[in-house]
């Protein structure tokens, strides 16, 4: 048992954290709300996949780094301790390594590179109005004629799929079998005729998620991964892989760098906040319950390293991850006082809102980080679980 | 032992309740909290003609004659409809300044305007610095011949964007943070050296942040003692604020458990899952626990200072933690759907998330409560 790190791996994270001073400051704020085009999205993405950074956890030969779990972990940790952009996970965590491990050869020379450059914006094609939790239930039609398949039916809560060129799908090819065995997953492009987008606004203002709707779209067969109603099984490799992602513990510890910026910075009777007990025992609090996380995820790094697959204790990752996010804003909101009350959204991009800057925006990303504990198959399906599949309830 | 409500009440109640079922949908909500000026002068008329303003105002100025329980009563039919026209801190607030601490003239004056509808008054006390203690005062105050001009920043300022008057702390004599020498004015908002940035709030209200620079000002009560009368006056309004808080959080036990009831996955309506049915109990119980301190707190608005002040003070930790308890669950059980703006569920959640922060969140009153012995 060692955590210590080697003069290599020093060597290593002093090489990513060069490389985040120089390149960071390059990235132009278009507005005052970081991510809200695409190109807010992308440029990151680009300056990584430049460097050849764009997806460390991906074998080599499709462009992975070939970094091992303790510099992975290095990188992430430095990547959010700069603040650096989170990559959009679709394409990257999601489909790409669905397409390495499952699709054919033409599927792989023709996504990923393209994934790698951030050419293609994919969306997540899973969740329907009445397939959420229960994500097996979906009814998303899709009916084989010659080499095409037509598809018909509705996905919702599709992140940023008002940017997407590609979309992958979950649709159902046979619906006279148990619900898991008649899935199949699907690349649909969206461009084709028959797709519309709608906006969903959620609560904190933001256009983050849509509906799509798909009448009497063409797909050619040629887009399907792996084998005809064999979707399930793709479906979950790539649900394992966006838990393992959640936990976000390196973000986390920033968040809290700036939870205590913020205490430091605001005033009780005179006081800065984070000098009072109240205040600064349920910041201790939540960093302590990090640093149990932090070491969970460790163990389970450490046992990737091993070659075994994380298996359903990252359920585990997710749960804690999300309730300490949305602890932190929480206290974040606490912290602020009187100015949580504006609304963000109101105020131009060269406008500044009433209150300190760090307040600005606060309030909304409370509200809206109650989406974390939903997406991603939502927590109580996670304690789900982890009852019947670790416990063996 | 009785906790029935007069006939009056009910009547009050019945009133309200059709009043807000025919007029004020939740559409009615969004359409008018989101175009200017962000509150509707037809229903704000409407209620003065309903009696509301006037219900717990003395009849000698033009009231009723009623008093905490009428605002209880009318306060959770508003927070069921997410009423934002500014109530309490006309009535309750600017009607309480008045009654309590207001010369004969000046409740002649106000408390009749305020009973008739004819004025929205608004109540500039939080600043920057000054967080949730009322002492805690850079606006100043100075004598000027019969009265007074106001200089400093108020921050948060709720409802002042449609406000006639503002209600403003400021400090007359003594240190930033002493308790003595705190004295309470009425400003006419028009008045000059008066100035104010308008804005909406997250949970559909308006506000401003607004200075005043030698601005005219009418002291309420007596000069350097204000403390005490702000802390009446706000614990009425805690009390009326609680009441809000519990018709929102009914309105999402209700909802989320009307939706567990319809809402299949797995073959199943989700509210046969034992981990859902166990936690909207607990929704229903925090909820139902919130009421019970609501009647607490209205009921001992009138003891002693130090009873009206724990009992406030216990209210607001209740309903602060329930608030968010209720507001988080219940859209967590709506899952996607609680998230959407489209829903009325966020929307509450919003309303609670910030009622807990107005007039001093979970942790200031806790602490309130534990100093008072």
């Amino acid at each position: 048992m060692d955590v210590t790190f080697t003069p290599e791996e020093e060597k290593f994270r002093k090489e990513v954290q060069d490389f985040l001073a120089e390149n960071l400051p390059k990235l132009g704020k278009s507005s005052r709300r970081e991510f809200e085009t695409k190109e807010d999205f992308l440029g990151w993405h680009r300056i990584l996949a430049k460097k050849g950074w764009a997806a460390p956890h991906w074998p080599t030969q499709y462009g992975g780094t070939g970094w091992n779990v303790t510099q992975r972990y290095i990188y992430n940790e430095e990547s959010a301790r700069a603040e650096a952009p989170a990559l959009l996970p679709f394409g990257l965590a999601m489909v790409g390594p669905v397409i390495f491990t499952y699709g054919n050869e033409e599927q792989k020379k023709k996504f990923l590179p393209r994934i790698l450059s951030g050419e293609d914006w994919w969306c997540q094609g899973y969740s329907e109005p009445g397939a959420g939790s229960d994500l097996a239930s979906l009814k998303t039609k899709a009916v084989r004629e010659g080499d095409h398949y037509i598809v018909n039916g509705q996905k919702t809560w599709t992140t940023l799929a008002q940017f997407a060129d590609w979309i992958f799908c979950l649709v159902r090819t046979d619906a006279t079998v148990k619900q898991q065995e008649g899935i199949t997953f699907l690349l649909i492009d969206m461009k084709t005729p028959g797709i519309t987008v709608k906006p969903i606004i959620v609560l904190d203002g933001a256009h983050e998620v849509n509906e799509v709707f798909f009448d009497n779209v063409k797909v050619p067969v040629e887009n399907r991964v792996g084998e005809e109603n064999k979707g399930w099984t793709y479906a979950k490799f790539l649900l394992v892989n966006e838990r393992s992602g959640i936990a976000g513990v390196a973000r986390s510890k920033k968040a809290i760098e700036r939870l205590k910026e913020i205490g430091r910075a605001e005033m009780l009777d005179g006081k800065p906040l984070i000098a009072t007990d109240e205040f600064s025992r349920k910041i201790a609090e939540t960093e302590i319950e990090l640093n149990a996380l932090e070491y969970t995820e460790l163990r389970t790094l450490a046992q990737e390293s091993k070659g075994q697959m994380a298996g359903p204790e990252s359920s585990i990752l997710k749960i804690k991850g999300t309730e300490i996010q949305q602890r932190i804003t929480e206290l974040t909101v606490e912290a602020i006082g009187y100015y949580a009350y504006p609304y963000d959204r109101f105020f131009g991009d060269n406008e500044y809102a009433p209150g300190p800057d760090y307040a600005t925006g606060q309030a909304g990303h409370y509200f809206n980080m109650r989406k974390v504990s939903i997406f991603g198959g939502s927590n109580e399906i996670q304690r789900g679980i982890i009852a019947k599949a670790v416990l063996g309830l | 032992m009785d906790f029935s409500f007069t006939e009056e009440q009910t009547l009050l109640r019945n009133s309200v309740q059709k009043y807000l079922a025919d007029n004020y949908t939740f559409e009615h909500f969004k359409k008018i909290s989101r175009t200017e000026p962000g509150y509707s002068s037809k229903d704000w008329k409407q209620f003065a003609e309903l009696g509301l303003m006037a219900a717990p105002l003395p009849e000698a100025y033009g009231g009723l004659g009623g008093g905490p329980i009428d605002v209880m009563v009318l306060m959770e039919e508003f927070g069921k409809a997410l009423v934002v026209e500014p109530y309490v801190s006309t009535v309750v607030v600017g009607g309480g300044f008045f009654n309590h601490g207001g010369s004969e003239a000046q409740k002649q004056e106000w408390l009749n305007k305020i009973a008739a509808g004819e004025t929205i008054i608004a109540f500039a006390f939080a600043e920057a610095q000054g967080r949730y203690n009322f002492a805690d005062l850079t606006t100043t105050a100075k004598k000027n011949g019969s009265g007074y001009t106001i200089s400093g920043q108020k921050a948060v300022v709720l409802g002042a964007p449609w406000a006639d008057a503002l209600i403003v702390t400021a400090r007359t004599a003594g240190g930033q943070r002493d308790a003595k020498g705190v004295s309470v004015f009425v400003v006419d908002k028009k008045a000059k050296g008066v100035a104010t940035r308008d804005y909406p709030t997250i949970d559909g209200l308006h506000a401003s942040e607004v200075t005043f620079e030698n601005a005219p000002a009418t002291l309420i009560g007596t000069a350097d003692d204000g403390l005490k009368l702000i802390e009446q006056v706000t614990d009425e309004a805690i009390a009326a604020h609680a009441s809000e808080a519990v018709g929102a959080m009914r309105v999402l036990v209700n909802a989320t458990v009307e939706y567990s009831k319809t809402r299949k996955q797995f073959g199943v309506p989700i509210g046969k899952f034992q981990v859902l049915q166990h936690r909207m109990v607990d929704m229903f119980m925090n909820a139902e626990q919130s009421a019970s301190i609501t009647y607490m707190v209205t009921l001992k608005l009138g003891e002693s200072d130090v009873e009206r002040k724990k009992a406030a003070s216990a209210a607001k930790v209740q309903i602060g933690k329930a608030g968010r308890f209720v507001g988080q669950q219940a859209v967590q059980i709506h899952g996607g759907m609680g998230m959407t703006d489209e829903l009325n569920v966020g929307h509450y959640f919003k309303r609670l998330t910030m009622l807990d922060t107005l007039y001093g969140n979970v942790d200031h009153h806790l602490k309130r409560y534990a100093e008072l012995g």
